[in-house]
């Protein structure tokens, strides 16, 4: 195993290395020159001058690039230009409320998909598979940037019953996650009765039912049990769709997350905010991955010995 | 399911092509006193707020979706269709570079990279194409070079060799039809990707800029008038999901043409 976490280890280092360097392109890639653009067409030549040399843009390039990485090292990924405070801070203050809302959203999706997925495999081929797979088939097709908003003229705006935007109350959470749980509790959810049902054409269910276990034991404790694994690997792998839809979730319900952070620094044109949020969430994400392949390893020995 | 996917994208097509010259009213044409009006007889799905014909601006749109998921999955098909073939065939160094950039790519989860190259670039149609290409291309890449691996250990190819064709004959005439079939099916499921990525780069203003009709600009304004006027959501909303799971049926049933074993 400690072989193949270092290996694993060391295989993210290029990526990261990667990220990194695209993220810091980026700034780059403005067409024109990237202070000016910030500072608006009424900026004089002095502002643009003095904003240039705030961002190091004045520097050789492989000066520029250095300094970046160096920084990232740090935990210096620069200053705002809005809020003109380190930008690490401003990630790290919305970073508790992100998190919640995917924490909450995967939760919800598991809580919900896990159970209709078994009763979809259990009862298969009866209206109770056709109406949690048709369920299933919405969610999957139905984008969060429309979902949000209908959920919002239904519960908030119709009957009244949740807010539709802002945080501090436990009401306040229910609609931005279910809107960013729902592709994953449709996709979890056809992904659980797909293993399920492969469970359960395996030989060791009917031993199980031919000692005299009832139904939902066999059911439960051993094919379930055993089709855990893709599901956690489906769990893990989808944390990336949940964390870009943060970005959607968040501007609809003006949720004060990282995800908004990053649409109103695009809308300011705050270049180092934009950056830093992109590579804070893309390094979470090879993190969250890695995560993902460590423990599949972990579960099922033969990934290691690949 | 392939029947059904058929019937949903050739309607859409269809409305996209000949719906803007047989709708009642023009797509961009305001009337002012009349905006957010509900839906009626003679505006079905109801004016938005700059009173303009939502179903006119949602037929029109539809040649906006179409449009941008087609040269999304050109591009990105041609381009990762191209280089995985030759990472699949050659092997080696060329495979390891190819292999390190796709790695790349893939850290950037869904859209992200798409949002902040189109944050940079500026929004247009053109920088959402080319947004969403360099990310798409990704997937055929690892497709076709996956199936090339395969393929040029086959005796005919071995054979071809041997009689002395070159590797780009090779790779033309050998690897590329051998992978086309999957790539058919990834393009197909892709078309649904790239209709939905843009869309949500409308939606985040990040898109085709007003007054153009998008579906993900529509669905943007709409946010603005929840309260008073939800049609601007709803209509949108529907015309994009609907196309998307038409896409995604037809996508599914190809797959499951093309591998039988999909079906089961």
């Amino acid at each position: 195993m400690l072989r193949y976490l270092v290996r694993r280890l060391l295989l993210t280092v290029p990526v990261l290395l990667g990220v990194a360097t695209l993220v810091f392109a980026l700034i780059h890639l403005v067409p024109g020159d990237p202070a000016q653009a910030m500072l608006g067409e009424g900026a004089t030549v002095e502002e643009v001058q003095r904003l240039r040399g705030q961002l190091g843009l004045d520097e050789p390039l492989l000066v520029q690039y250095r300094s970046f990485l160096g920084g990232i090292l740090r935990g210096d990924l620069g200053t705002s230009f809005r809020y003109g405070t380190p930008v690490t801070g401003e990630i790290s203050a919305r970073l508790p409320n992100t998190a919640l809302l995917a924490v909450a959203a995967m939760l919800a999706a598991i809580v919900l998909a896990i159970p209709l997925g078994i009763l979809a495999a259990v009862f298969r081929g009866t209206a109770i598979d056709h109406a949690a797979m048709t369920f299933a088939l919405i969610g999957i097709s139905m984008p969060n940037f429309w979902l949000g908003p209908l959920l919002a003229i239904l519960f908030a705006v119709q009957l009244g019953w949740l807010p539709v935007s802002g945080t501090g109350t436990p009401a306040h959470l229910v609609l931005p996650a279910i809107t960013l749980g729902a592709a994953l509790a449709a996709i979890l959810a056809r992904m659980t009765r797909a293993s399920v049902l492969e469970e359960l054409r395996e030989l060791y269910v009917l031993a199980a039912r031919a000692r005299g276990l009832s139904g939902r034991r066999a059911v439960l404790r051993h094919a379930f049990r055993n089709s855990l694994i893709p599901i956690v690997t489906i769990i893990g792998l989808q944390f990336g769709a949940v964390l870009t839809g943060t970005i959607i979730t968040e501007t609809i319900f003006a949720w004060p997350g990282i995800g908004r952070l990053l649409i109103q620094a695009i809308n300011f044109r705050d270049y180092p905010l934009i950056q830093g949020c992109i590579l804070f969430i893309s390094v979470t994400y090879v993190a969250m991955n890695l995560l993902t392949d460590l423990t599949y390893g972990y579960l099922d020995p033969r990934i290691r010995y690949e | 399911m392939l029947r059904v996917g058929f019937f949903i994208v050739g309607l859409t097509l269809v409305a996209a092509i000949i719906g803007p010259h047989l709708a009642a009213h023009d797509a961009s044409s305001q009337e002012l006193a009349r905006r957010l009006e509900a839906p009626s007889l003679a505006h079905p799905f109801g004016l938005d707020e700059l009173g303009r014909d939502i179903l006119a601006r949602i037929l029109a749109g539809a040649r906006i979706s179409l449009l941008v998921g087609l040269a999304v999955v050109s591009v990105s098909s041609t381009v990762g269709m191209l280089l995985g073939s030759i990472a699949g065939y050659f092997g080696g160094r060329i495979d390891d570079v190819i292999s390190r950039v796709i790695d790349v790519l893939m850290a950037f989860p869904g859209i992200l990279l798409a949002i902040a190259l189109v944050a940079v670039l500026g929004p247009s149609l053109t920088n959402v194409v080319i947004a969403l290409s360099v990310i798409g291309w990704v997937g055929y890449a690892r497709l076709v070079r996956g199936q090339a691996l395969r393929t040029r250990e086959f005796e005919f190819v071995q054979a071809a060799r041997a009689l002395g064709a070159g590797a780009p004959r090779i790779i033309l005439h050998h690897v590329l039809p051998t992978a086309f079939p999957s790539v058919v099916v990834q393009a197909t499921l892709g078309m649904a990707g790239a209709i939905i990525a843009e869309a949500s780069l409308g939606f985040l203003g990040l898109g085709v800029q007003p007054p153009t009709p998008s579906w993900g600009t529509m669905l943007d304004a709409g946010r603005s008038h929840l309260f008073t006027a939800p049609h601007l959501t709803i209509f949108p909303g529907l015309a994009i999901a609907l196309l998307v799971l038409g896409f995604n049926f037809l996508g599914d049933g190809l797959r499951d043409r093309v591998d039988p074993k999909m079906a089961q």
